[in-house]
């Protein structure tokens, strides 16, 4: 295959201070500052009720990020294939389950060890939105976000169909969260297709790189500490460029301490 | 897709250490399963735990890493020369060129478990404990990239029982798109109190060995494993084959299969399909075959749709138990055992069939030219694979 070559049709954005990607493109484009007020999560209406009672965190951050990549795409996700990236799952979860099991008899709630799975996001994904496509569900630590844009790239480049990246970290209630900090909830969705439509917003060609260069900076301050905070936040870059409307070549993304992961992003006029 | 060269590969489980251990049992019909000892559980119910894993001790310099996870990943990687098949490799394509790609459902949880055991007195965790080298779900590939000494892309593939099946496909995806050369891929998953307590909770777990296939099955046995295989781009001596994937969602429930199990028949036909096969080139199909009632009832009824009744067929978790992610690896990993020594595994521990599954059961084993097997793998999350194995010539 000569070109990693694939096209952003839609985007769903939720974080600290950024509500939606219409919302926050004014700050992606540096014309306003950003505001770093708390992501507040919304229910995930596409469930079913008792799916959505059941629902933590983690689940309610990837659906709303995927809900607005494909509603923004007018695209139907009865059929889309999806890579559901993510440094830790549902972290309220697991320090619960751990908290119980430290006991002398522990009693494990089954609805917390069902969701406890790392894949949970895509299966209630997949059950909103009854679709039986291939979903994958990765982990690469703080490189999560680049290796669910590698694999949502080469599944589109290879199949010739369109992919939904959902990329997204929830935090750890203590005393994991002293561990492993996450600030705040922060989650990505890319719809990604094999060739440029009317809706297209940019072009993304990528390369794996072996000498791993420091990935591009920020130059909003605020926007940079989430970046290096959130592993999901390695998309903010590359949202920067698309936000922008400007063509940038060699963008570097983190992706491992050995490996870097280059982006040219072009804009679709 | 390209048929794709598998150069090396090593299993684990309850049944010993490496390929010839493994194949003994399978062809003594020997279970690996036994009444719980691991940490004393007072649980009802049998595991397959590995010999070795409290033994073995990680190289000093990858010491954070210490978890039972990576000691049973290095346990199992240090077996059937498949440390240096990886420096061949690694030397032939150069280590950026070599991914790491494997499936694990829990990684290194336990250490976090236990770790909550020796909380502070504030609450906090103790000063030794280390998340991202162990709890965290890429622990076990980050280790596998430095004791492998490779610089490729790596990332965990973690949905449930089907993780370890999926990293076929995505090493398969990740040579035909000219990223990587060869990759290291496979799965480790080891006995955790999540996992064992979590099964009980939902009544999943049997209070007796698992019995796949018998009228009165009453669910799965817990089991630990590590499964490597080496797969590239092009071989000199290949072991065999991946010919075919498919990857498919339920998107029915978490936790229950598709009653009438379409995700999974989509996922088997997606595998002949990619295969280019049709279900009669099938020798031997390797069942997921949990002992659940729901899944040998809804995997019954949807290979019988796919195949008819006739195909030989059996589930090897009475030997291993279920190694969750670890369990895709583990199998196709049986299935190139069964193809290289003309052996079609029996399924253990039935004492009664149940009359209303239809498929062709192996209760004993059969021997007999196995040319190309089919692995199903199903997990939590609604989430299918299905892998086609060939054999050399």
């Amino acid at each position: 295959m000569n070109e990693l070559r694939v096209w952003v049709q839609g985007i769903g954005l939720l974080g600290p201070g950024l509500n939606s990607w219409p919302s926050a493109l004014e700050v992606l484009r540096g014309g306003q500052p950003h505001a770093n007020v708390p992501t507040v999560l919304p229910l995930p209406s596409r469930l079913p009720p008792a799916e959505r009672r059941r629902a933590g965190s983690a689940v309610k951050l990837a659906m709303a990020v995927a809900d607005e990549a494909v509603t923004q795409a007018q695209f139907d996700p009865g059929t889309l294939a999806t890579v559901f990236a993510s440094s830790s799952g549902e972290g309220a979860n697991c320090h619960a389950l751990c908290d119980t099991l430290a006991s002398a008899t522990p009693v494990v709630s089954p609805t917390r060890f069902t969701n406890s799975v790392h894949n949970a996001s895509s299966g209630a994904w997949h059950i909103a939105v009854a679709s039986r496509a291939p979903s994958t569900s990765l982990c690469a630590f703080d490189g999560s976000f680049g290796a669910g844009l590698i694999e949502a790239t080469i599944s589109v480049c290879l199949t010739g169909r369109p992919v939904l990246l959902v990329a997204s970290d929830s935090p750890y209630p203590e005393p994991l969260n002293t561990a492993r900090p996450l600030p705040d909830h922060f989650g990505v969705a890319l719809l990604l297709t094999p060739a440029a439509t009317e809706r297209s917003l940019s072009a993304l060609t990528l390369r794996l790189s072996s000498s791993p260069a420091v990935a591009t900076p920020l130059r909003e301050a605020s926007l940079e500490t989430l970046r290096h905070a959130l592993p999901a936040a390695a998309v903010l870059p590359l949202l920067v460029a698309i936000a922008q409307g400007a063509a940038q070549r060699h963008m570097a993304l983190g992706y491992l301490p050995a490996m870097g992961l280059l982006v040219d992003v072009e804009p679709v006029v | 897709m390209t048929p794709l060269a598998i150069s090396a590969f090593t299993l684990t489980t309850a049944l010993g250490a490496g390929r010839a251990a493994t194949l003994d049992a399978l062809r003594a019909q020997r279970s690996g399963l036994a009444p719980v000892t691991f940490m004393g559980l007072p649980l009802p119910t049998w595991v397959g735990e590995v010999a070795g894993v409290d033994a073995t001790r990680l190289p000093q310099p990858l010491a954070e890493f210490d978890c039972r996870n990576n000691r049973l990943a290095w346990w199992g990687l240090q077996q059937d020369g498949f440390l240096g098949a990886v420096a061949v490799a690694r030397a032939r394509w150069g280590a950026g060129r070599v991914a790491v790609f494997l499936g694990t459902s829990t990684s290194g949880l336990l250490q976090t478990e236990l770790a909550y055991r020796r909380r502070t007195s504030d609450g906090s965790l103790p000063a030794d404990f280390h998340y991202g080298p162990t709890q965290n779900t890429y622990s076990v590939a980050d280790f596998a990239m430095h004791a492998l000494q490779l610089q490729g892309p790596s990332w965990v593939v973690s949905t449930a029982c089907s993780s370890s099946a999926k990293v076929f496909g995505t090493a398969a995806r990740m040579i035909a798109a000219g990223l990587v050369d060869a990759a290291v891929v496979g799965g480790v998953d080891s006995l955790c109190l999540s996992t064992l307590y979590g099964f009980n909770s939902l009544e999943l777990l049997s209070d007796e060995i698992c019995r796949p296939w018998d009228a009165a099955r009453k669910g799965l046995s817990i089991g630990e494993a590590a499964a490597f295989a080496l797969v590239e781009r092009a071989s000199e001596a290949p072991q065999g084959w991946l010919l075919g994937i498919g990857e498919t969602n339920d998107g029915y429930h978490m936790s229950t299969p598709h009653p009438e199990g379409a995700g999974a028949i989509a996922a088997m036909r997606g595998a002949l399909a990619d295969a280019g096969l049709q279900a009669a080139d099938i020798d031997y199909i390797n069942l997921h075959g949990t002992a659940t009632p729901t899944n040998d009832t809804a995997e019954d009824a949807a290979v019988n749709s796919v195949f008819g009744s006739s195909t030989p067929c059996s589930s090897t978790k009475g030997a291993t138990g279920h190694t969750l992610g670890a369990a895709g690896a583990v199998e196709a990993l049986i299935a190139l055992l069964a193809i290289q020594h003309g052996v079609m595994p029996a399924g253990l521990n039935v004492q009664q069939r149940d009359a209303a599954l239809q498929l062709n059961y192996l209760q004993h084993n059969q021997a007999a030219g196995v040319r190309r097997v089919l692995s199903n793998s199903f997990g939590f999350g609604g989430s299918n694979a299905s892998l086609v194995l060939g054999g050399v010539g």
